[in-house]
């Protein structure tokens, strides 16, 4: 064993520690580190030296070596995290600048063309048709309980019609209570319980926002999208209004060549429940792909408020009566632009967000 | 639901043509969402059978099959493997033109030629069937080289596929919606051919049938057949069974499922002798039972699930034994199925309850034709007709099929169908057109409601099948939505409703317009980054908070809900860095989420079943957040475009401060506050990311600077937190104002804007206070700085006179002295 490679290896392990230790910027680390580390280092020039023993002994210094190259290389990675605390102690003082103290005239910038998102032009376009109509507009919380996004709109606890929507739970109470709002109806809820809670009915209001829904990502999908929904409680409303405020809306939006159709639907808080269907906006009607050469695009859902809706927030339905309907934004955007792939709006690439005008 | 013209025709007369009938129903609400011609174009496809299969060489997803079609051995490569030597499948020969157009051609591959094609159903365009060839042994006895459509006795026929609503269970079905076309087209609805008992025994002698469980099982009825031959089914009933895309098995199985098809009742089939004491017995599923169904797989049942409300309830059907033989409803078991052996059936047709199938159904993650029907709610009326044309259908195979006498028929709890008044008034009340009270009641005669004149109005009862009709005032609706439907949508005239009440926008929606309007002036770009991060996203900036996560989500990478718009936006910028185009200004209005458990007053609301709970729910705050990352930019650039934005909002005096404790995301040392001096309230932050968020976020060194402005919108557009500079305007003085400069030595800790304000705050004269330089450096003092301001001194009654300047400029160097300010 006296003539061991490994002799002086204690030796050795406490000088590279020291020059580890002395090596007083991430620069000198980074150039130091190969001759302490690397393959012409001392530790893998002893290595290689190993070869020459016999395997029992071989074995032994080869674990010993191992050893002491863990203890370097620890050392190192300690001293370099220190090294760069330092370095950003060192940084950040350099940066430090008083906010306050910023001189308006001397930020000299050149012009940049600023453009505003997709969605939110069509939600202003859309709002502003309804508000033009008569219309106030709502907001509302994008994660809501069961209640405001279920059961008060007639779909009770595992209701086959829950699964109508691929909702998104979040793990928060009893499983199942809380959830990404799938559509923006719970603000419908929200308003009417204001309503009667401040005895303030009639409600015209149109509420537009973000909602969720547990799809595969596609073309036409993603996970989360916008709605817009309207919701009118007044005296004497009828059926044949629901009808006029759709066609209405889409003579406005769309232009005065697109009319509008209902057809029988389900919905649980609505009854009569009317799927709503507008003029292909492409072929104007004549007939193309994408209409499926039927001349009409579906838009939306809308119906005759379901008395157990009106009953779920203390409003007697005898006296007062409405509707509600709604629709995506993004599905509007889509048709206007003739955008052939969703995904283009959340991969914010400059390229696609400045044809925004 | 895929239904054939022919079916349809057997139970209404129908002139209409294919494209007249798509439209009557999509405008009855059975929307149409195909049409297909099946049985066409088949001239040329002939039985053949498989006589030699051999692997490939260098080929494994295909085989080398030689068949005979009646003119000798033909070679044919293909792809599909569920068939073996000796079976009968279709075959298109080379030349063959099929159903879409597509020719067939001599293919050659790995040094194979194949000279035709064996076809699936689909490719046939016959079912939906694609998962191998179809086969035909048990279909027909088959005749090598004769033509397919002789050998499947197949007419043409027109297939719709049909969306039935939720709602509409009494329409998934050949009858219901012949129902709905004969109402509306006021035709004559047929009906199906039934068969009477056909034995003097009685059930009761041969088996026994009850419930225990009469509130999940609500009417069990058990009919027994006897001297049954199991065989393949008649040609007319293998057709109408692919049509609407299901396999046809046997006539025994096959018969249950076009009942099924035709009237809409599911209904079970026992090996009789393989059921202990022929009885089936509805009860509940104890814990810790289990059951092997059909498919294979080994259930637990009577376990609460995690759904919201399920509490794990089970209906099986046991036997005489009580050994479970299958779920209620939704699946048989194994132990009791049908087998080429069986001689005696019993038919099991019944009624269950459809929230405890929909619960077991979802729990077990187990779908059938049945439970999709029963959930919804199958008629409680029409379990013996349904086996009595079960009867018929089977008896057609199997003409010395014996029906034992009086099927057995034992009652749980069935839902009674509601009796609801609607008046005219009610229905133009409701739809706004008047339709006489002659209309309405042939219209819902017509779908075989009861209607009877009463004082007030008409009493309506729904007919059994109608479960999707409630009582009362909400029955009332159900009921009008009938009239309306039928009556058709498109009669009834629109109105535009108007109301004294004007429509706006509220102030907050306004406000976020505006905001929106002058960051994109700032050369802003709206960009739209995930509301949903990984786990990884969340510790960047908020390592081991607590966080709202998703119970179900998609990925792991797309779990928990973000608290902050910088990662995404962060993300956003690097990429189009990447794409060479990153020289730009991103901005996003969105909502961040915080985990109830660390707000002092987490929002609550209402849930659970019945809304009996208060549940925490996670705070949401609408903020703004822009990332400045364009070449030159860095904190003074975010600095300068909130002044802009203050500005013009008409914000009074918002203090950029600096601050010690930037939140996470900030560069440590180029961070300030944003704070309202009248109302103290934080409104955001403003300053540079921090390199090492870059850093992270790129895998990589930043390669520049990022400014940031973070902006709380609920802060700002609430006028008690971010106050609102006065509406009333100043008129500006005639008089000429005096401008001095005046430079103040003043101690780093004293801010800028603070300064400014206490000059302002000096008196009337002062007209404005802005800051034009500032210096820092020899000869000043370490801890000091320069701050150079330029003061607008004015009246609105006279010329300012010397005097009068000079002592205002004293009174500001006194009040910059009370700050520790000192004239340079």
């Amino acid at each position: 064993m006296t003539s061991s490679p490994l002799a002086r290896l204690g030796e050795q392990t406490t000088d590279l520690l020291s020059t580890i230790g002395s090596l007083a910027t991430l620069d000198a680390l980074i150039e130091a580190e190969p001759s302490l580390t690397g393959k012409r280092s001392l530790l893998s020039t002893l290595q290689k030296s190993l070869g020459s023993l016999e395997p029992d002994d071989r074995r032994a210094a080869g674990a010993q070596l191992q050893a002491a190259r863990r203890v370097v290389e620890e050392a190192l990675s300690a001293r370099r995290s220190e090294l760069e605390r330092a370095a950003r102690v060192l940084q950040l003082e350099s940066d430090r600048l008083d906010l306050g103290d910023v001189v308006d005239s001397a930020v000299v910038h050149a012009l940049s063309v600023g453009h505003p998102g997709l969605i939110a032009t069509t939600q202003s376009q859309l709002e502003d048709v309804f508000v033009g109509m008569g219309f106030t507009v709502a907001d509302g919380p994008e994660v809501e309980s069961d209640w405001y996004n279920f059961e008060a709109l007639n779909i009770p606890p595992a209701h086959p019609a829950r699964g109508m929507w691929d909702t998104f739970y979040v793990d928060l109470g009893e499983p199942e209570t809380v959830v990404l709002r799938t559509h923006t109806s719970p603000t419908q809820i929200h308003l009417m319980e204001e309503a009667v809670a401040r005895n303030s009915l009639p409600i015209h209001s149109v509420m537009p926002g973000r909602c969720y829904r547990r799809d595969t990502p596609d073309a036409s999908h993603l996970y989360s999208f916008h709605q817009i929904e309207g919701l009118v409680v007044d005296r004497g409303i009828t059926f044949a209004d629901l009808a006029g405020v759709i066609e209405t809306f889409t003579r406005a939006y769309f232009g005065s060549d697109i009319t509008s159709r209902l057809r029988p639907a389900y919905f649980p808080f609505t009854e009569p429940s009317a799927e709503f269907e507008v003029t292909c906006t492409l072929c104007r009607g004549g007939g193309c792909r994408t209409c499926s050469f039927t001349g009409w695009l579906e838009l939306g859902g809308s119906g005759m408020l379901d008395p157990a809706v009106l009953e779920a927030v203390g409003i007697d339905g005898e006296e007062w009566s409405g509707f509600a309907f709604g629709f995506g934004i993004d599905r509007c955007a889509q048709m206007r632009h003739q955008l052939t792939d969703m995904r283009a709006l959340i991969e914010n690439d400059t390229r696609f967000l400045e044809q925004m005008s | 639901m895929r239904i054939a013209l022919s079916w349809l025709r057997e139970f209404v007369e129908l002139s209409e043509s294919v494209d007249e009938l798509t439209t009557i129903l999509d405008d009855l609400g059975l929307v149409v969402e195909g049409v297909e011609v099946v049985g066409e174009g088949l001239d040329d496809v002939v039985v053949a059978r498989i006589d030699d299969i051999r692997a490939i060489t260098g080929a494994d997803r295909v085989r080398l099959v030689t068949v005979d079609a009646g003119h000798g051995p033909l070679d044919i490569v293909c792809g599909a493997t569920n068939f073996e030597v000796g079976n009968y499948v279709p075959l298109a020969p080379v030349g063959a033109v099929l159903p879409g157009g597509f020719t067939i051609a001599e293919r050659t591959m790995r040094g194979v030629t194949s000279h035709g094609m064996l076809c699936s159903s689909r490719e046939l365009r016959l079912s939906d069937d694609h998962e191998g060839l179809m086969i035909l042994d048990s279909l027909v006895s088959p005749r090598v080289g004769e033509g397919l459509l002789s050998a499947l006795a197949i007419t043409p026929d027109t297939v719709f596929d049909i969306s039935v609503e939720g709602n509409r269970p009494d329409a998934w079905s050949v009858e219901g919606v012949a129902r709905d076309l004969a109402t509306r087209l006021e035709r004559p609805l047929k009906r199906a051919a039934l068969a009477t008992t056909s034995s003097t025994t009685t059930t009761a002698s041969f088996g026994a049938a009850a419930i225990d469980a009469p509130d999940l099982c609500g009417r069990l009825t058990v009919s027994v057949f006897r001297n049954v031959t199991v065989a393949p089914s008649p040609s007319w009933v293998a057709q109408r069974l692919m049509n609407a895309g299901m396999r046809p098995i046997s006539n025994v199985v096959d018969a249950s499922n076009y009942v099924m098809l035709e009237l809409g009742q599911p209904t079970g089939l026992y090996d009789a002798a393989l059921v202990a004491k022929h009885t089936l017995r509805a009860r509940r599923a104890r814990s810790a039972e289990t059951l092997t169904t059909l498919d294979g797989v080994t259930r637990e049942l009577a376990r609460a699930g995690r759904g919201l409300g399920d509490t794990g309830e089970d209906c099986v059907i046991v036997d005489g034994d009580d050994q479970i033989l299958g779920l209620a409803g939704i699946m048989g078991g194994a132990s009791s199925e049908i087998s080429p052996a069986t001689t005696d059936v019993l038919l099991e047709a019944a009624y269950f309850d459809p929230m405890t199938i929909a619960r077991s159904s979802k729990r077990h993650a187990l779908r059938s034709e049945a439970s999709n029907r029963f959930e919804r709610g199958v008629d409680p009326q029409l379990a013996l007709r349904a086996a009595a044309r079960y009867a018929e259908v089977l008896g057609a195979s199997v003409p010395e099929l014996e029906w034992l006498s009086e099927p057995l028929d034992v009652l749980g709890e069935l839902p009674l169908p509601p009796t609801i008044t609607v008046r005219e008034e009610d229905v133009q009340r409701l739809l706004g057109v008047e339709i006489p009270g002659g209309d309405i009641t042939s219209l819902l005669r017509g779908l075989e409601f009861e209607v009877s004149e009463a004082l007030e109005g008409f009493t309506v009862t729904a007919p059994t099948r109608r479960l999707d009709i409630r009582e009362g005032i909400a029955g009332r609706a159900d009921v009008i939505e009938e009239i309306a439907r039928l009556y058709g949508y498109g009669r009834i005239a629109r109105r535009t409703p108007s109301w004294p009440e004007f429509g706006a926008l509220s102030e907050r929606q306004t406000f976020r317009r505006h905001v929106r309007d002058v960051v994109v002036d700032l050369g802003a770009i709206e960009a739209w980054t995930p509301s949903l991060g990984s786990d990884a996203d969340f510790d960047l900036l908020h390592p081991g908070q607590a966080r709202v996560r998703i119970t179900n989500p998609f990925s792991a990478e797309e779990s928990v809900l973000r608290a902050t718009m910088i990662t995404g936006l962060v993300r956003a910028w690097s990429k189009n860095v990447e794409r060479g185009v990153g020289d730009v200004i991103l901005a996003e209005f969105g909502v961040v989420f915080q985990h109830p458990s660390l707000v002092s007053e987490p929002r609550r609301a209402r849930g659970g079943a019945g809304g009996t709970l208060m549940l925490e729910l996670p705070s949401e705050n609408e903020r703004l957040t822009v990332v400045f990352g364009r070449v030159d930019d860095d904190a003074t650039s975010a600095v300068a475009a909130w002044r802009v934005l203050s500005r013009r909002l008409g914000l009074d005096d918002v203090v950029v401060r600096t601050t010690n404790e930037a939140p996470p995301g900030l560069h440590p040392t180029r961070a300030a506050a944003l704070v309202d001096r009248a109302s103290g309230a934080l409104l955001g932050y403003v300053g540079e990311i921090d390199g090492d968020v870059v850093r992270a976020i790129m895998s990589g060194p930043p390669p520049r600077r990022v400014g940031l402005l973070d902006l709380d919108l609920d802060a700002l557009g609430d006028p008690a937190k971010a106050t609102r500079a006065p509406e009333a305007l100043r008129v500006p003085s005639r008089y000429p104002s005096a401008i001095i400069d005046l430079a103040f030595v003043t101690p780093r800790e004293v801010n800028a804007g603070d300064l400014a304000h206490a000059l302002k705050g000096v008196g009337d004269l002062v007209e404005s206070i802005s800051l034009f330089d500032v210096y820092e450096g020899p000869p000043l003092d370490e801890g000091t700085r320069s701050l150079a301001y330029t003061v607008r001194l004015s009246s609105n009654e006279r010329t300012l006179g010397d005097d009068e300047i000079s002592r205002s400029r004293k009174e500001l160097i006194s009040m910059a002295a009370s700050l520790g300010a000192t004239l340079r």
